[in-house]
């Protein structure tokens, strides 16, 4: 292997990346979310979606949904590097659980008339899209499920004049009845 | 309703902080003054309990405070004002956190009305600060102020200790409020690092040990942190295996370098026999050290075939360099504990005779070797002649960063923890002459050396002054080569020796320099000469510069070379201009 000069030492991973979705559950204080952001661009990690909202208020506690990309060894050093922040309670690797749904919202944006309209109307019904607003010339519709299952949507609605796509980013939940 | 004017918990923002140094049991801070902290500096001048070492430049006040805990196990404070007060604080609050040193830095902020406005000497203090602490927090409310001052003391000091700021804005510091003493409500509850080690792990390293036919230990800084027991059970650990121990440069006095199982330090420029026998071992025990890559070297032919156990306490630094097969996360004194008990009671003593036989062959090699003259002073003569002068004496060393670092780690013995402080993972240059600062103001009677670079020397040179001021008798030894040595050996050996910008061409003339603060000059240039000043800097007992001129164009041998593994080092004897060229030309990478 033929390395330039430097003053370390340069290595070639070929550990494959794999997507994981993680939970976090955090103090609802100033700042939380910043450390959290900071230590995935601190550390050169991915964030694929994130996802962030007060869960238990009386508590104070956020819960932080996020899908990351990575080497198995860099997965683990982020939950690690993520459970040791000060105010995180818990990591919890939805994926490795592999007993979670990951939910996502969409709300899509098109515009058009004629046999367009009528097919976009005809495949929002197949994806139990819902029609949240309605011009004579345009449609918004919801729609929940897998990352998926959205970005399929949102495949088949661009030929039918796609506007513009506002999404939630993941949300995911064990299944069962334990919590987490 | 109560009448709170005669509660003694009723103060200022200001009194709390005082207060709570007082509780924490912190007798010394390092600071400097500025407008959002006069009220802090206000309460300081009215008491007599904490004192406060005023030093020239915030960053002094940092690394002052870091040599305080490093050499005391106990946290050092350091106390700076808003704006460029808390930026010049980022390279000690970094250089703390890579190393593990608790710190507790408080900051003044501007008045919380103003914070956002841009306002005189405002700065996003937490902001700015959060990638380089362990936790820090932003006071808005004075009655949050005893509790963030506690947990800031108790993150600080528990688990991997690490350095944390709170910044307190001038109206927080001037409101009255109600004050309590530490409990153990302040600290988050998310907040729990684990001290116990898991005892099924504790019995596959054990089984692991007991069956080591080339076992080595490798120890850190993570040693010396956790306190005297865990040095004491080390050494114990070391007894009774009969196992060859090595350490990082964080590591450095957690066993004695006189120890007859000792092989040197490690690493890029660690020893032969160190090296070779982590690469050749079959079973490692890495205890509160992070495989950093100073240490590895190539990750992908470091030390191939061994089972290797890895005690941390923090669960970040398992598998993220090197991957192990027994981690075990705790505190490194209670699980050497748990691992001695186990091991007395199910094993015995491995026959590893041939093992030590392979190492007595490396360490025949002399890796230290290097070539004294009676004209010029080697740099490396110019240490063990320190450490021969100082020997049995009550002394702590600090140094600044570059080859004078390694030489000192290399030649310079250590016989007990906590009297060797070194900027190890940032790798601060200017960090020595102010942590010798903090050294001495806590061992005041010891003799307190700063082992120096002439390029280094000079990036916190004004806290001479410092030194000068508070009557301490510090001594900063410089190896004076004119040149950023270790640059230059890099620009040698990877860059043509093409010397861009690593020749200092104006040197202040140092004697003149530590008269003009004050202090005492010493220059020497002959070998014949060097002990006699050596004697003499020693029994001077005020503030010292001596300026020890050495060979220039010295290298810091033995060292692992570009992209190779530890049993691929260039020894000294091997450092020829050709030997050089050949090891580095397939690699070109210093690792």
């Amino acid at each position: 292997m033929n390395q330039p000069a430097s003053a370390y030492f340069i290595e070639d991973r070929h550990d494959p990346n794999e997507t994981h979705t993680l939970a976090v559950l955090v103090q609802n204080e100033p700042g939380v979310l910043a450390r959290v952001i900071g230590l995935f661009s601190g550390r050169g990690y991915n964030i694929e979606s994130l996802t962030v909202s007060e869960t238990e208020a009386q508590k104070h506690l956020s819960r932080i949904t996020i899908v990351t990309t990575g080497t198995p060894m860099v997965i683990t050093q982020i939950k690690n590097q993520l459970d040791r922040m000060i105010p995180v309670y818990q990591v919890v690797d939805m994926t490795q659980t592999k007993r979670s749904i990951e939910r996502e919202l969409a709300m899509v944006k098109v515009r058009g008339q004629g046999e367009h309209r009528v097919e976009a109307l005809r495949l929002a019904d197949a994806f139990r899209a819902r029609v949240i607003d309605a011009t004579t010339e345009s449609f918004v519709f919801e729609i929940t499920g897998n990352t998926d299952k959205i970005n399929q949507f949102i495949d088949l609605m661009r030929p039918l004049g796609l506007v513009e796509v506002s999404r939630t980013g993941v949300a995911a939940i064990g299944r069962g009845p334990e919590g987490m | 309703m109560t009448d709170k004017s005669h509660d003694p918990n009723q103060m200022t923002g200001a009194a709390m902080i005082v207060r709570a140094l007082i509780d924490h049991g912190v007798t010394d801070i390092f600071g400097y003054p500025g407008g959002a902290v006069l009220p802090i500096y206000d309460e300081i001048f009215q008491q007599s309990e904490v004192q406060h070492i005023l030093v020239r430049h915030e960053q002094g006040a940092g690394h002052a405070a870091e040599g305080y805990a490093r050499s005391t196990g106990k946290p050092g404070v350091a106390l700076v004002t808003s704006g460029p007060g808390a930026t010049n604080m980022v390279t000690p609050l970094t250089d703390a956190l890579m190393d593990s040193i608790p710190l507790v830095c408080i900051s003044g902020q501007v008045p919380t009305h103003l914070i956002g406005n841009d306002a005189f000497q405002e700065c996003d203090t937490v902001g700015i600060t959060r990638p380089c602490t362990k936790h820090n927090w932003l006071v808005r409310d004075v009655n949050d102020l005893a509790k963030v001052l506690h947990e800031a003391f108790y993150v600080a000091t528990t688990g991997r200790p690490g350095p944390v700021l709170v910044d307190v804005p001038k109206d927080v510091q001037f409101a009255t409020g109600t004050y309590h003493p530490p409990r153990k409500s302040d600290v988050h509850r998310s907040y729990a690092p684990r001290v116990k080690g898991d005892a099924t792990q504790i019995r596959k390293a054990v089984s692991l040990l007991a069956n080591a036919k080339r076992p080595v230990i490798y120890s850190g800084g993570g040693v010396i942190n956790s306190g005297p027991e865990a040095t004491k059970l080390l050494r114990e650990l070391v007894e009774v295996t009969g196992f060859p121990i090595t350490s990082t440069l964080m590591g450095l006095g957690a066993y004695p370098a006189s120890g007859k199982n000792w092989l040197g330090m490690l690493g890029m420029h660690g020893t032969y026999e160190a090296n070779m026998t982590m690469h050749d071992c079959d079973v490692m025990l890495c205890v509160g050290a992070r495989f950093d890559d100073r240490i590895t070297g190539r990750v992908d032919a470091f030390s191939p075939n061994s089972k290797k156990i890895h005690i941390d306490i923090d669960p970040s630094s398992i598998n993220k360099n090197i991957r192990v097969d027994v981690p075990i996360i705790g505190d490194c004194g209670n699980i050497l504990g748990d691992i001695l008990q186990v091991f007395k009671a199910e094993a015995k003593k491995p026959d590893i005779k041939s093992w030590w036989q392979q190492i007595a062959q490396w360490r025949a090699r002399n890796s230290l070797y290097y070539k004294k003259s009676n004209d010029v002073i080697l740099p490396q003569h110019a240490i063990q002649s320190l450490f021969e002068a100082t020997r049995g004496r009550d002394t702590y060393i600090t140094t600044e960063v570059g080859q004078h670092q390694m030489w000192a780690a290399q030649f310079y013995g250590f016989e007990e923890p906590h009297r060797w402080m070194t900027s190890g993972g940032l790798g601060t240059m200017g960090y020595g002459l102010p942590a010798a600062i903090g050294v001495q103001v806590a061992h005041p009677d010891s003799l307190v050396i700063d082992i120096a670079g002439d390029a280094s020397v000079q990036m916190t040179m004004q806290e001479m002054s410092t030194a000068v001021q508070y009557e301490l008798p510090i001594k900063i030894f410089i190896l004076n080569n004119q040149y950023m040595g270790m640059v230059r050996q890099w620009q040698q050996l990877l860059h043509g020796n093409r010397l861009s910008h690593s020749y200092s061409e104006a040197l202040p003339d140092f004697v003149k320099l530590a008269e003009a603060y004050g202090g005492v000059g010493l220059q020497v240039h002959k070998p014949s000469d060097l002990d006699g000043a050596i004697k003499e800097m020693i029994s001077v007992k005020r503030p010292v510069l001596f300026d020890c001129r050495v060979a220039a164009l010295e290298n810091c041998f033995p060292m692992i070379p570009s992209g190779k593994a530890h049993n691929e080092m260039l020894l000294p004897e091997q450092a020829n201009d050709e030997a050089t060229a050949k090891a580095f030309a397939g690699g070109k990478a210093l690792v």
